[in-house]
């Protein structure tokens, strides 16, 4: 094996497809946290609703999704999805950047249904005795909710979302299989052109655990910042 | 659909078999089955390194983990495809590579399911099987570990799943499992992906929704046996 | 039979045990007692080594109880530990739990084990449990299990760290029972416990321990009746019932 060249990875061509690359995972990150979360939020309310109908619904969602994995998401909506809409929908997508739209739309369907199960479980972990405290001294059910109830539900959905945020970080890497140009694939491409696989899989591994110790420290200040308060 | 299903079905469950090598949904299987029962011990002994008071063997396993947890799997099984050929000497083919790949990165989520189940037992059970007399490895393994692996069994069964679901990555690097047939049977037909692709979808959702369910009942049937992990034994009257 | 001198003991900068010295003869029955946080708990862990000293020694039969050359299960083995929260182990019998030390350390065979087993499960009064899971018994009966535990390696002496402070009001007099025929049959015991009814029938000493020290001792005829140290005295009064006193 020729000797390591870290020299090749801090400027020049290589760097730049790796550094772009990682700027595109980054975004893809983004957006599908802008996806995923708002879209969690809602299933978790459906699973929680009063109605039979969208606890179903909500249910369905969430172990179909959660059974199949992420590869076969990304395989459905690069392959699949483009073909079942109408042609006009369909020829704009290809307009644009079809493998990052697809990309970010696996990855945030995907992960709201996590954490759909993670805001469930911390607005059910939330003493139900609270909530009969808060009716008690005369607190309609939605005032309730947002006065007593979701605030100390908070507390306990951040570190499980965060650890899914974690998930959906490393899931990015996915979206190699259908091209989209992140870091997994530029790294690829780095090896195949330059034949220097060391030193591109350890630049992406660096830059994949560098942004999971980030966030996992994000995660330990939260908890450290903002303990749950119980009895 | 139907067409589909007669013209492709066997090579969607067994790949190319016996005319070339197993693939399909039964190499999924086979592979997440040794996957699992190759990373349940080496998790275990992971799991074990890293609860135990000698600190010399718990940092580095701790980093390890942390190393391992931290990265996609893709990345371990690039690692592992670009990197076993030169260790072992050996041209590693797909399946050993992408085994290999699983398992390391199994047993570093199983070390903390492990580790869970150990530090969630009261820790009155090790002392007391301490004051006993007993050595802190006989101790671990006549009295710690078979609560603790019992209390994690249903973790132990979604890893399972996860496992599963892993084995798909095998794609990427060329293993004709479910996913990768799924994506030529697509390329062969061609005008159908949405049906291709739903079919795989549903494979899966059956596959990993049923272990689940099973999952689920276990826990259930473990709790009424008064174990999982309540701290206090229950007291009759 | 065991000997504690300048026992201290620090848990950071918080002194956990001062100056502890206290000599408990062979067949002697010692009660420890004192408010919450006095550390008695502490000094009983100390002796069979699930706490650590920083200062002073202890020893068992001139033996060096915190030697690190010494074999601490050995050491264990040969002393009987009764915790507060039982600690049974879930997933054994109750036979299994007691014959589980005797066997996995090959002092006895696995016949030999339950037959000492079970003799000791008749003397505690559970022979008929032998074949139930800790989970289907009472607290009472789950701590005189772990008596018999304890015992069934025949150790010289046995350790009780409050061991109805657990339990309902009802289940404690039958622990208090078995302890009190442990006496009764020569065994040596340190007993760190709330019950003075038990320390004025069954003690032959009974110590009194506030912030980490020794502050009195005494047979418990002199010690419930003429209390010498004002600690004690307040001590002694306190945990009689606030109602007695306005009575009184």
């Amino acid at each position: 094996m020729t000797s390591f060249d870290p020299q090749m990875l801090l400027s020049g061509q290589y760097h730049d497809m790796l550094m772009a690359g990682l700027w595109m995972s980054l975004q893809y990150l983004a957006f599908g946290l802008c996806l995923s979360l708002p879209l969690g939020l809602l299933i978790a309310l459906c699973r929680l609703s009063p109605f039979k109908a969208l606890r179903a619904l909500g249910a369905c969602y969430v172990e179909v999704v959660r059974s199949i994995p992420l590869l076969a998401h990304m395989l459905f909506w690069y392959f699949g999805v483009p073909e079942l809409l109408p042609t006009a929908l369909k020829e704009a997508l290809y307009e644009g950047p079809v493998e990052s739209i697809c990309a970010v739309l696996a990855i945030g369907f995907y992960t709201a249904a996590y954490m759909a199960e993670d805001i469930r479980s911390g607005i059910r972990a939330v003493p139900p005795v609270q909530l009969e405290a808060a009716r008690a001294i005369g607190l309609p059910y939605l005032r309730a909710m947002r006065l007593v109830i979701l605030p100390q539900a908070i507390r306990l959905t951040v570190p499980p979302l965060i650890s899914q945020t974690l998930n959906l970080w490393k899931g990015t890497s996915i979206a190699t299989v259908i091209g989209a140009a992140e870091m997994m694939y530029q790294a690829g491409q780095v090896e195949s052109q330059s034949f220097r696989s060391f030193e591109a899989f350890a630049f992406a591994s660096i830059a994949y655990l560098g942004v999971s110790l980030a966030i996992t420290g994000l995660a330990s200040w939260f908890q450290h910042r903002y303990p749950v308060r119980t009895m | 659909m139907l067409e589909l299903i007669q013209q492709y079905g066997l090579y969607f469950l067994i790949g190319q078999y016996p005319s070339g090598p197993l693939g399909g949904l039964a190499l999924t299987l086979i592979l997440a089955a040794m996957g699992l029962l190759l990373s349940l011990p080496l998790g275990l002994a992971f799991g074990l390194m890293r609860v135990s008071p000698w600190g010399w063997l718990r940092g580095p396993v701790t980093g390890f983990i942390y190393l391992v947890r931290g990265m996609p799997l893709l990345m371990v099984v690039f690692w592992a495809y670009f990197f076993l050929p030169s260790i072992t000497g050996v041209k590693t083919d797909q399946f050993w590579t992408m085994l290999i790949a699983l398992v390391v990165f199994d047993a570093a989520y199983l070390a903390e399911i492990v580790r869970a189940g150990i530090q969630g037992l009261p820790r009155g059970q090790m002392e007391c099987a301490r004051s006993l007399g007993l050595p802190y490895l006989r101790a671990m393994r006549s009295v710690v570990l078979p609560q603790a692996l019992r209390n994690s069994l249903p973790s132990l069964v979604n890893q399972f799943i996860s496992t599963i679901k892993e084995t798909s990555l095998g794609y990427i690097i060329g293993l004709t499992e479910v996913s990768f047939i799924a994506n030529q049977i697509n390329t062969l037909v061609f005008t159908k992906p949405a049906e291709v692709f739903g079919a795989l979808g549903f494979t899966y959702f059956v596959l990993c929704f049923g272990l689940s369910r099973f999952a689920h009942g276990m826990e259930r049937r473990l709790a009424r046996r008064g174990l999982g992990s309540h701290i206090a034994p229950k007291v009759a009257a | 039979m065991i000997e504690l001198q300048n026992v201290n003991k620090w848990y950071g900068d918080y002194h956990a045990l001062v100056d502890v010295n206290e000599t408990i003869a062979s067949g002697e029955v010692v009660v420890v007692c004192g408010p919450s946080g006095s550390g008695k708990s502490t000094l009983i862990r100390t002796i069979n080594r699930l706490e650590e000293i920083q200062g002073g020694q202890i020893l068992l039969d001139g033996r060096d109880v915190h030697d690190p050359r010494l074999d601490v299960n050995a050491l264990r083995a040969g002393i009987g530990f009764v915790f507060q929260q039982f600690n049974l182990f879930p997933h054994l019998t109750v036979l299994e739990n007691c014959t589980l030390a005797a066997v996995q350390l090959r002092k006895l065979t696995a016949s030999e084990a339950r037959e000492r087993a079970m003799a000791l499960l008749e003397r505690v009064g559970l022979a008929h449990k032998a074949q139930a899971l800790p989970s289907q018994l009472s607290g009472g009966q789950q701590q005189r299990v772990a008596i018999a535990r304890a015992l069934t390696l025949k150790p010289p002496v046995i350790l009780f760290d409050e061991p109805t402070s657990a339990l309902d009001p009802e289940m404690v007099g039958e622990v208090l029972l078995v302890m009190r025929d442990l006496a009764k049959d020569g065994m040596t015991m340190v007993c760190v416990t709330h019950e003075m009814g038990f320390a004025r029938e069954v003690a032959d000493r009974v110590v009194f321990m506030d912030q980490g020290a020794v502050l009195e001792r005494a047979a418990p005829h002199e010690f419930f009746n003429h209390p010498q140290h004002p600690r004690t005295q307040k001590f002694l009064a306190d945990i009689r019932s606030p109602f007695e006193k306005s009575a009184a």
